[in-house]
């Protein structure tokens, strides 16, 4: 019932409001919310393995160049660089995590913060980044056939980019999740829910914890890297500066937000920081001050996220 | 008999302390032994070398004559040497039988990738561990509170868990860390039948106490540790009688036995 009322939401209620209110700018922000909630639906995984991690934009601004070099220098079709860059960052983070995930806590947490930085500066100095001038008019998706079938047609020919873009993010949110929703609830999400609560008895039951952890890591940074090359193909060009520390931040605040014992907080702490923020935009210098002071309040009045109010729990029994 | 577990010179130094030296004993098919000695002696640490939680600096741990010291915790586990924790060691977020579902981890017939498809052989293994999950809490009298969040279980129980946790491992040989401690009377006495009931399913059991009375009790056979040397080993009535072990250990606390 609630999966229905959402799909029917985000694919049909809101094109509808937006094409009835022509408020078309809602498209770009929708959009936005459902790429950074994919990439903190993977944020959210690393928490769940009990790790906290701060390093998503830098798998995201991977995935992005990742994408934007094989498009421009390559000629590789958009539709086939996103699993690419999804794929490409995963392998970073299994030859990353190998040695970090060994780390718990404030440890780990610093060391992906420090990633973040480091794929910024990466971006600066590889030739293949182009360095600060970045990659720009990457061109809009084209077509995605198969066997000559047209899936998805060229994006240059819609007459509304908006709205596909809208869809192609949504779409792949609700695959995320989905994919995310059956992870948690099958046998391998409650090994990681015993990796969170206690690495060595779980070990002492015969789990392989840093195989577990890897895989975890690498899905997250799967998330991460989809969500960058979709980014990039909306904005059309991706700059090392495009995923600054603070999307790393943000990212992690979602899951916070939204709350780390719910497989859909994320989803629900990004729609809530990204509105909440330009909602504050009218309150001018006092913007940060307020969304800040909100932030703190909600944190410690609901350590356990928004999706720990009892209204939602209660709709959760009801399904 | 057959020497399931044989420990071999097992030596461990932290720096210039040398926690555990050249231990050297066996541990026979089906039997209940005990390793003991005052604080300090050096017992966590073999218990850490013997489920490969730590390495040894010199020796070796061989079980079925294999030797497994080296080895990650959870490939010694899966060999089946599964070891318990002091305390409270479980998954305190989780309910008593979610608990030992997923401690049922390798008796998994499907792939992870099976289970995350929820493939048939992946349906069957969730229902056969729900099975055994449901016999094990119950055989260890926790029956009645397996759907409690076990951080809400009062201690006796917990220690009870932390058992259960061991078993749905299915070990040939169970570690357990300290069964006893913190428990009056009654409750040792209680811990005592079921150790012994764990022994009964054909399990091979270590186990390292303090709890005097409920080690000469229980085991077949002690191994008694005094600054990391092994000063004694043979069955309660021997271990009662040596003069090394009155010397070290029982001589001080001669009450604590009430023998």
């Amino acid at each position: 019932m609630a999966v229905g009322a959402f799909l029917l939401t985000v694919f049909a209620v809101v094109p509808w409001l937006i094409h009835v209110s022509g408020r078309w700018d809602f498209y770009y922000t929708l959009t936005s919310v459902a790429l950074l909630s994919i990439a903190s639906g993977g944020v959210w995984l690393t928490f769940y393995i009990g790790r906290i991690n701060i390093g998503q934009g830098a798998f995201a601004l991977a995935g992005g160049y990742v994408s934007a070099i094989l498009v421009t220098k390559y000629g590789f079709s958009f539709w086939v660089t996103i699993p690419l860059s999804g794929l490409f960052c995963a392998l970073l983070a299994v030859l990353i995590g190998l040695p970090i995930l060994r780390l718990r806590g404030v440890y780990f947490a610093m060391i992906t913060l420090v990633l973040t930085e480091v794929a910024r500066l990466a971006a600066l100095a590889l030739p293949i980044t182009n360095g600060a001038r970045g990659i720009s008019s990457i061109p809009l998706p084209g077509e995605l056939s198969i066997f000559g079938l047209t899936i998805i047609p060229d994006f240059s020919t819609i007459g509304n980019v908006k709205l596909a873009f809208y869809y192609l993010a949504t779409v792949l949110m609700v695959v995320s999740f989905a994919g995310l929703y059956r992870l948690v609830n099958s046998r391998v999400g409650h090994l990681c829910r015993s990796l969170q609560q206690n690495e060595e008895l779980a070990s002492s039951i015969g789990v392989n914890i840093a195989y577990l952890r890897v895989i975890a890591f690498a899905i997250s940074s799967f998330l991460g890297g989809i969500s960058g090359a979709i980014f990039v193909a909306i904005s059309r060009s991706i700059y090392p500066a495009s995923f600054p520390v603070k999307d790393s931040v943000d990212f992690m605040l979602n899951c916070f937000l939204g709350g780390l014992g719910y497989v859909f907080g994320p989803m629900l702490g990004t729609l809530m920081i990204y509105f909440g923020w330009d909602l504050l935009f009218t309150t001018g210098r006092f913007q940060l001050l307020i969304y800040s002071a909100i932030l703190i309040m909600l944190i410690v009045t609901l350590p356990n996220g928004i999706l720990s109010l009892p209204l939602f729990n209660k709709r959760e029994a009801d399904k | 008999m057959t020497a399931l577990l044989e420990i071999n010179g097992l030596t461990k130094k932290f720096g210039g302390l040398t926690a555990v030296g050249d231990a050297s004993f066996k541990v026979n098919d089906k039997e209940i032994l005990s390793v003991i000695g005052p604080n300090g002696a050096g017992k966590s640490t073999l218990f850490k070398l013997i489920s490969s939680f730590l390495r040894p600096t010199h020796g070796e741990v061989r079980f079925n004559g294999e030797r497994i010291s080296g080895l990650a915790p959870h490939i010694v586990a899966r060999k089946g040497v599964v070891r318990t924790f002091q305390e409270t060691t479980i998954f305190k977020d989780m309910t008593a039988r979610q608990n030992v579902v997923v401690a049922h981890h390798l008796q998994s017939k499907a792939s992870l990738l099976g289970h995350y498809a929820g493939t048939l052989t992946a349906r069957r293994d969730e229902i056969d561990f729900h099975e055994s999950a449901a016999e094990i809490l119950e055989y260890l009298g926790l029956g009645h509170v397996q759907n409690e969040v076990a951080r809400n279980l009062p201690h006796g129980y917990l220690r009870a868990l932390g058992i259960a946790i061991g078993l749905a491992a299915k070990p040939q040989v169970l570690l357990l860390d300290e069964p006893f401690a913190g428990m009056n009377h009654d409750e040792t006495m209680k811990a005592v039948e079921m150790v012994r009931g764990v022994r009964d399913r054909g399990i091979t059991i270590l186990l390292v106490e303090h709890d005097m009375k409920a080690v000469m009790k229980i085991s077949d056979r002690i191994v008694v540790l005094n600054f990391g040397q092994m000063i004694a080993e043979g069955t309660p009535a021997e271990i009662q009688s040596n003069e090394r072990v009155i010397e070290a250990y029982l001589g001080r606390e001669d009450q604590e036995i009430g023998i």
